[in-house]
């Protein structure tokens, strides 16, 4: 074990994976992974969320241990205990969070904590020194006597790196490194990730942007449902190729067929007049049965402030029918009870409660037909959660807490939830954030169906594709109200962004 | 725990064993055997007895507030709240005297803790001021609004006293051998664990504890939910206040009495592993926190060990308690 890998050009490190597996809880989320990452490249790693590539990175880095198989360093078999014996061996995690010390400079964060000392001061000229003969080396140039505050996220992410190179790293790994970048940070986080590799080390690339994976890897691994799919060339991999290996499956449309929009002569089951709230000034529309009404916007429009006014989670004046009947008053109780159903924005902050089983979400809305004067009819509730579930297609045992799901089944369990009391209306607030392409198509058909059910369903997304995709018709939103209205032809990328935008409405033109 | 997957290994069972609630099971056994075997009279009837008769009050106003703080609530005015119903109970039995006296003084202790339980759910929640803050400052209230009660029923006497039997049969009384007190206790604790385990009302208290905003964009009345709770622990505090009036059977005087325990309340919620930030917790590990507490200090008598170290080592057990449990989120990852 000699850890004493002093500066950069350490040795290379040659990591292997042998019959890798990890579970959770009982649920695996690696199964036999054989893997080797060889020294001097830079490894791609995809698949959807919940496929493993977190869980295979951080086995690597020495967070979590492997429950099955081995890990293989240089050919000696290792069991990291934590991150720090990980990064002895020149293993080192560049994370999303960075932990920098914002008020400190440069040279001072990459060696925090190892700083040359004389007679117990930091001697600043060696410090100095060490920085510009440690960032040569790794091909960086960055100003060593600013503080790290002042930079931006992708420079930050460079003093990040060479503080993992200052401590003898040769093995780098990059979860989702540039998910919070800009474009012109991404550009330049893309220039370090060539040079790491131009310098020899060796860099595990997580990404869920395949154009990037495709642009900067050597070779990548695909994994699904936790199983290695295959491992090549980029050479020989396109995005479609690498998207059909993600989901196991050819890449269909993207967006289900749409129904045809009601009829002129169709009731309305949602009729919003005059509504004003917080972040809403004066809003009239309404939804007719079997209708997808697109809220389109730029964030911070007023699409959520809307969607909450009509559903009574905040104080409103003007008036919310449904089916023609003014619901009973202007809180979240008369709402369910009129039939309308919200599926808010985050799920994890406004949507689900985390420590508690699958089902306990899914029926938290409906307890009360589940139940006789408060008691639960257990039985009861088991067979409707299941049921609803297996509507949404979510698989697996509905007593395990929901923070166990990934992202794109967390997001189904919210609408098994509202499935249950939508009687008439479907509020979808950004209903495929954060979830993966392949459960997206889901999301998507349960919106569908329920419009063709006769709901009038209201979807509220930051994608423009997925109001178009979906929607009969846009409402295009702009400071608290509605400035366009799109409909047949005139529902396109441009008009819909052009309203969101600019002053004058786009329909003159038109 | 079905098992759905197809790769058991041996340990997966264990792994799948809820360590971390469970918990406090094992120290709980390990001090009951150490004690059964190192001190004799630990086990007799009468000890057990005792000592179940002793708590029975504790544990009725703990297992309330942990469902106040599973709801993401905390009331610290359980102490304040026991000694004013106390104090209630006492002055009417000896103003109005015989089994009037003694009905009466029963029934307005108990409501009048129901009373400061609704106050506190409606401050801390259509008021907006923390719970922590709210039931700090009602707990002063109740305390100055206990001494005007106390001088109004004393005139005159040095103690009240309530020794009349219309009154004591309360704690004297011994159905199958076991102390009413105990049973009452007993009683409400297997409700309050059925309510929270089983009723719409219980779930909706682990929602709002867990993540209020979700609960409430769920049609759940969560400031209905809370106030609930602080009734509910209210309540609970009345019922100890006028249990334990009929035990000891002079009014307390003492306000470091409602500082013990309210103390010692969270103290075994804690130590059971209820957390503290909600939506987490159950009945049965608070009461199984009190009763080591309680057991411990039996123990520590027993054992004829100065009675200077309880506190000390109660203060290290929340500690360990507290400490395991962080650390046993940790490595849940």
């Amino acid at each position: 074990m000699t850890a004493d890998a002093v500066a950069v050009g350490a040795p290379q490190l040659q990591v292997e994976l042998r019959g890798v597996g990890k579970s959770f809880g009982g649920t695996p989320v690696l199964q036999g992974i054989d893997l080797v990452i060889t020294p001097g490249e830079v490894h791609g790693l995809v698949g959807e969320n919940g496929a493993g590539k977190s869980t295979l990175s951080k086995i690597i880095a020495g967070l979590y241990s492997a429950d099955e198989g081995t890990l293989v360093v240089d050919g000696e078999e290792i069991d990291f205990g934590s991150p720090r014996e990980a990064l002895a061996h020149g293993i080192a995690t560049i994370a999303q969070e960075l932990a920098l010390v914002p008020a400190l400079t440069v040279a001072e964060n990459v060696f925090l904590g190892r700083e040359p000392r004389t007679a117990g001061f930091i001697d600043r000229r060696e410090l100095k020194k060490r920085y510009i003969a440690l960032a040569d080396r790794a091909g960086f140039t960055l100003d060593p006597d600013r503080p790290v505050g002042s930079l931006r996220i992708a420079d930050q992410q460079k003093v990040e790196i060479l503080r993992a190179l200052a401590r003898g790293a040769s093995f780098i790994i990059m979860d989702e490194p540039t998910a919070a970048l800009s474009g012109k940070d991404t550009e330049l986080l893309h220039g370090v990730v060539r040079q790491l590799a131009a310098s020899g080390h060796t860099v595990l690339l997580i990404s869920h942007f395949l154009s990037e994976v495709l642009e900067l890897c050597d070779t990548v691994t695909v994994l699904r449902d936790g199983k290695h799919i295959r491992t090549a060339p980029t050479a020989e991999e396109t995005e479609t190729s690498l998207i059909e290996a993600m989901l196991g499956r050819s890449l269909g449309s993207v967006f289900p067929e749409k129904s045809a929009p009601p009829l002129g002569g169709t009731a309305e089951v949602l009729t919003v007049r005059d509504l004003v709230a917080p972040g809403v000034n004066g809003v009239s529309f309404s939804v007719r049965a079997g209708e997808i009404v697109g809220l389109a916007g730029l964030v911070g429009a007023g699409r959520s402030e809307i969607a909450h006014a009509v559903y009574g989670a905040v104080p409103r004046a003007g008036s919310v029918a449904v089916n023609g009947r003014e619901l009973g008053g202007s809180t979240i109780g008369a709402a369910i009870r009129g039939g309308v159903f919200l599926i808010p924005e985050s799920r994890k902050e406004q949507g689900l409660v985390l420590q508690r089983a699958v089902r306990e979400n899914v029926t938290l809305s409906n307890l009360g037909g589940l139940s006789s004067g408060g008691w639960i009819r257990t039985a009861t509730e088991a067979r409707e959660a299941r049921g609803m579930l297996d509507r949404v297609t979510v698989q697996g045992d509905e007593r395990r807490s929901v923070s166990a799901l990934s992202g794109g089944n967390q997001q189904k369990v919210l609408f098994a939830r509202a499935l249950q009391r939508a009687r008439h209306v479907l509020i979808a607030d950004e209903p495929t954030r954060g979830v993966d392409v392949g459960s997206r198509r889901g999301i998507y058909d349960l919106i569908a169906e329920q419009a063709r059910a006769g709901i009038g369903v209201v979807v509220i997304s930051s994608d423009v594709e997925e109001v178009l995709g979906l929607a009969h018709r846009i409402l295009v939103i702009r400071g608290g109200r509605i400035v366009a209205e799109l409909e047949g032809a005139r529902m396109t990328e441009a008009n819909v962004i052009t309203a969101a935008f600019a002053e004058p409405a786009p329909s003159e033109e038109l | 725990m079905s098992d759905t997957i197809t790769t058991p290994k041996p340990t997966n069972i264990l792994r799948r064993v809820p360590w971390r609630t469970i918990a406090i099971v094992f120290p709980f056994f390990a001090v009951f055997i150490a004690l059964a075997i190192g001190s004799p009279a630990f086990l007799s009837a009468q000890n057990v007895g005792n000592v179940l008769d002793r708590q029975s009050g504790i544990l009725i106003v703990a297992a309330a507030s942990t469902l106040v703080l599973i709801a993401g609530g905390i009331d610290l005015s359980i102490g304040a709240t026991y000694m004013f119903t106390a104090v209630v109970c006492g002055t009417l039995i000896v103003k109005v005297g015989g089994v009037a006296g003694a009905v009466l003084g029963i029934t307005v202790g108990i409501l009048a803790g129901l009373l400061v339980g609704i106050i506190n759910g409606v401050v801390s929640t259509y008021l907006r001021i923390n719970p922590l803050i709210a039931t700090l400052a009602m707990s002063f209230i109740i305390l100055g609004a206990t001494k005007l009660v106390s001088q109004f029923g004393k005139q005159g006497i040095g103690q009240i006293r309530v020794d009349v039997p219309e009154f004591r049969w309360l704690a004297t009384t011994k159905p199958l051998g076991v102390s009413l007190p105990t049973w009452i206790a007993f009683v409400i604790l297997v409700i309050l664990a059925i309510v929270l385990w089983r009723t719409t009302f219980g779930r909706y208290v682990y929602a709002a504890g867990g993540n209020v905003e979700a609960a409430r964009l769920a049609g759940i009345r969560v400031n209905l939910v809370r106030i609930s709770t602080f009734a509910l622990s209210g309540l609970a505090a009345g019922i100890a206040g006028v249990i334990d009036l009929a035990r000891t059977p002079s009014v307390p005087e003492n306000d470091s009495i409602a500082t013990t325990l309210t103390f010692t309340v969270l103290a075994g919620i804690v130590v059971g592993g209820t957390s503290i930030l909600g939506g987490e917790g159950a009945i049965w590990r608070t009461v199984f926190g009190i009763l080591f507490i309680a057991m411990l200090y039996n123990g520590f008598t027993l054992l004829r060990i100065d009675p200077l170290f309880q506190g000390i080592a109660l203060g290290v057990i929340i500690l360990i308690a507290v400490g395991f449990d962080a650390w046993s989120k940790l490595r849940r990852r």
